[in-house]
């Protein structure tokens, strides 16, 4: 299932380009991008475990920057 | 400018402030006076307090990362740098770094600021230029006309947009009278006329008279909601150069660590081991201050910036002259098409034939013929079915047809009045084995025989749009070299069209399926490694397979048409050939603009870099380098979506 979010706080393109790959990187996560032009991350999961995987995402942008949130 | 952007703005001026007075005291010896022999750690006090006002949230967000372990990171970097400067006091008897430490956060977070606002400011207007979102529709609710959001509003109802509104939901004029400008889809300044029983698209602007519209798609399906969905995700689908980017940023900054990490720790040690001056504090103090320089250096910002950046303005900048590109790959490969494959109809011609002369064979009148073969196409969609019964004035009697036969690229078989009717060129002809009679005129000739006996035969023509002449000299003008024209028609239609245009080469009586393999035939010819791209332009009715086919697709005459939108890589919203050439020439500034970027921000930091690994240039460049450089690229790459409109 594809999902998309939007990024609020989202301040720097090399950071974008970090969750980018961190996050695609997750498991049952079968992709991601995240647009820092139009501030949003699209996912694409497993619909069961969504809810893990946004958490996890929202851990590792957090970790890259710390303001930056998944409006859910 | 945001309320975070501007407590920041304001910390970083009284930082400034303050360094500068600071700055001030130092050089006019006022420092040495009050603090005596102090004077130096008086100075590495007094430069902390601008430092640590315009930076402490940097110190603050590397520590964080560093306990999260994202050691790599720009803002802990940039720390390292900066601290190492003031740190470098611990070797006494070298030249002091304070000012250089402070200067660099300072320059650093005015730079980060600027980056910040800039993006920010080219994200809005960008936004703007494809604010064509309706904010409202007008419903009638007993007398009282109601604004509802148009997601609200379901297909089958009624809106009214009154003079000066945007039209919110696709629909048909059920009343009113209007002019409509479509500017804002298709860059056409032109407006269209609007009447009764008239299609009008979602985004364009009613200009002189109030219409009542009943809706024919949900919001989520029409025009405006398509093109913004579209625009929106084009930035994901990446460029090749993109990519490129992101993977070197991803190997840039390890590598330029780790060599500033050499830098401080190699040469030192060498030296001093040959010349035995190995605990000299100023040697060490000299090539760890390279080493820091080194670290301002190691953030690719302006390239991960800028170069995205480029791409989204270019697409939103062709979007406002109606051309809709789907990715910023497809923007790359425009700017490299050097060949050109037009669909003939559709695209080169206006793609409405009209009948142009009837001739009837023996006994069989000219209204006899036109009835019988309107009859047998009665059903057909094909254009070319469309002009005969346009032609055809009488009623159709449907119940008088059977057993309707399309044979593709041939023509039409059926029943009519309990006679087997062929309808079709000469093809259709031979393979029931019907003598048919040339023609002289030109145009698309329709055969009609009726139970194996010729009947005669109607002659259809296209009309070739006036600026179809201009789109191929400016093609040829934007450095394509070869323009091909594929067609099904006759090879003599063909002909004469083509040389009218001056078109290169020309395939000519193609089946729809013959045009997929004549442009696979074509890109195969050009070998493997060629550069040039192949782009082939149809109006998305039955070309969707050569469309996905060829490197760009691009389809014509979109507005509205929701196949061709689904197919095609390129979009053109209006039916002008000549933005064919405008689309290649946005793609050719926004590629020009991503190369100067890179260039330019590599071109630098490699100099820096360089330079203070000789010990010539200092942090002050190196922060140029880094923020100076990230700020010029982004202000470059706002021009890509700067374009002339028509």
């Amino acid at each position: 299932m594809k999902k998309t979010y939007k990024l609020q706080d989202l301040d720097c393109a090399n950071c974008a380009a970090k969750m980018e790959d961190a996050i695609g990187r997750l498991d049952g996560v079968s992709s991601a991008r995240v647009n820092f032009m139009t501030q949003k991350l699209t996912i694409e999961a497993e619909p069961s475990n969504l809810d893990s995987v946004l958490d996890e995402a929202q851990r590792i942008c957090s970790g890259i920057e710390p303001d930056c949130v998944i409006v859910r | 400018m945001t309320p975070k952007q501007k407590r920041w703005r304001n910390r970083i001026v009284v930082a400034l402030a303050l360094f500068f007075a600071i700055l001030a005291c130092e050089a006019t010896g006022l420092i040495e006076r009050i603090f005596g022999d102090q004077a130096l750690y008086a100075e590495f006090v007094l430069f902390l307090v601008p430092y640590l006002i315009a930076g402490y949230d940097v110190l603050a967000e590397a520590a964080k990362k560093l306990a999260r372990g994202h050691a790599l990171d720009e803002s802990f970097l940039m720390t390292v740098a900066t601290l190492g400067a003031f740190a470098l006091i611990l070797f006494p008897h070298t030249e002091p770094h304070m000012a250089e430490g402070a200067a660099v956060m300072l320059f650093y977070q005015v730079g980060e600021l600027f980056q910040s606002y800039a993006v920010g400011k080219s994200r809005k207007s960008i936004a703007a230029m494809m604010d064509i979102a309706p904010e409202f529709a007008n419903i009638m609710e007993g007398d009282e006309l109601v604004q509802v959001d148009p997601s609200n509003v379901k297909p089958g109802q009624q809106i009214v947009v009154q003079p000066g509104e945007r039209i919110p939901l696709d629909g048909v004029v059920v009343s009113g009278d209007s002019q409509v400008d479509t500017a804002a889809l298709t860059g056409e300044s032109a407006p269209r006329h609007a009447e009764p029983g008239e299609e009008v698209i979602s985004g364009c602007i009613n200009l002189t008279g109030a219409l009542t519209v009943r809706v024919t798609k949900p919001y989520a399906d029409s025009t405006v909601a398509r093109i913004l969905d579209l625009v929106e995700n084009a930035s994901e689908k990446k460029a090749r150069t993109e990519s490129f980017i992101t993977r070197f940023a991803r190997v840039y900054t390890p590598v330029v660590v780790g060599l500033a990490a050499a830098l401080a720790v190699l040469p030192p040690l060498a030296i001093g081991l040959a010349t035995g001056a190995l605990a000299s504090s100023a040697l060490w103090a000299d090539w760890i201050l390279r080493g820091l320089t080194f670290l301002v250096v190691s953030c690719p910002c302006a390239l991960v910036i800028s170069v995205p950046l480029s791409f989204f303005g270019g697409i939103g900048g062709a979007s406002r002259l109606g051309i809709l590109v789907k990715g910023s790959n497809y923007l790359e490969a425009l700017a490299k098409a050097d060949t050109v494959v037009f669909d003939k109809t559709g695209t080169l011609t206006v793609g409405t034939f009209s009948v142009t002369a009837i001739h009837g064979e023996g006994a069989t009148t000219e209204e006899e013929l036109l009835r019988i073969a309107a009859h047998a196409e009665a059903f057909s969609t094909h254009p070319i079915a469309t002009s005969v019964r346009e032609a055809y004035a009488g009623p159709i009697d449907r119940a008088c047809i059977r057993e309707v036969e399309e044979v593709g690229g041939h023509g039409i078989k059926a029943i009519v009045d309990e006679h087997e009717v062929l309808v079709g060129n000469d093809k259709l002809m031979g393979a029931h084995d019907v003598d048919c009679k040339e023609c002289q005129l030109v145009g698309t000739i329709i055969h009609v025989a009726v139970d194996g006996v010729y009947a005669g035969h109607i002659v259809i023509a296209d009309m070739v749009k006036p600026a179809a002449r201009q789109a191929i000299a400016d093609l040829h003008r934007a450095g394509v070299r070869r323009t091909v024209m594929l067609t099904g028609d006759r090879a003599d239609v063909a002909k004469a069209v083509a040389s009218d245009l001056a078109i290169d080469e020309l395939h000519a009586e193609l089946l729809p399926a013959d045009k997929v393999g004549c442009v696979e035939a074509m890109m195969r010819d050009r070998g493997e490694d060629a550069r040039g791209k192949l782009a082939f332009v149809g109006d998305g009715i039955n070309d969707a397979p050569v469309l996905m086919r060829a490197d760009i697709g691009i389809a014509m005459g979109a507005l509205g048409s929701d196949a061709a939108i689904e197919a095609a890589d390129v979009v053109l919203m209006d039916d002008d050939p000549t933005s064919i050439a405008r689309a290649m020439g946005v793609a050719r500034k926004t590629m020009a603009i991503v190369w100067q970027n890179i260039v330019f921000a590599l071109g630098v930091k490699f100099a820096v870099l360089v330079l203070a690994a000789f010990g010539i240039a200092n942090m002050w460049m190196a922060v140029f380098a880094d923020v100076g450089v990230a700020v010029i690229a982004i202000l470059n790459a706002m021009r890509a979506m700067h374009v002339r409109r028509r």
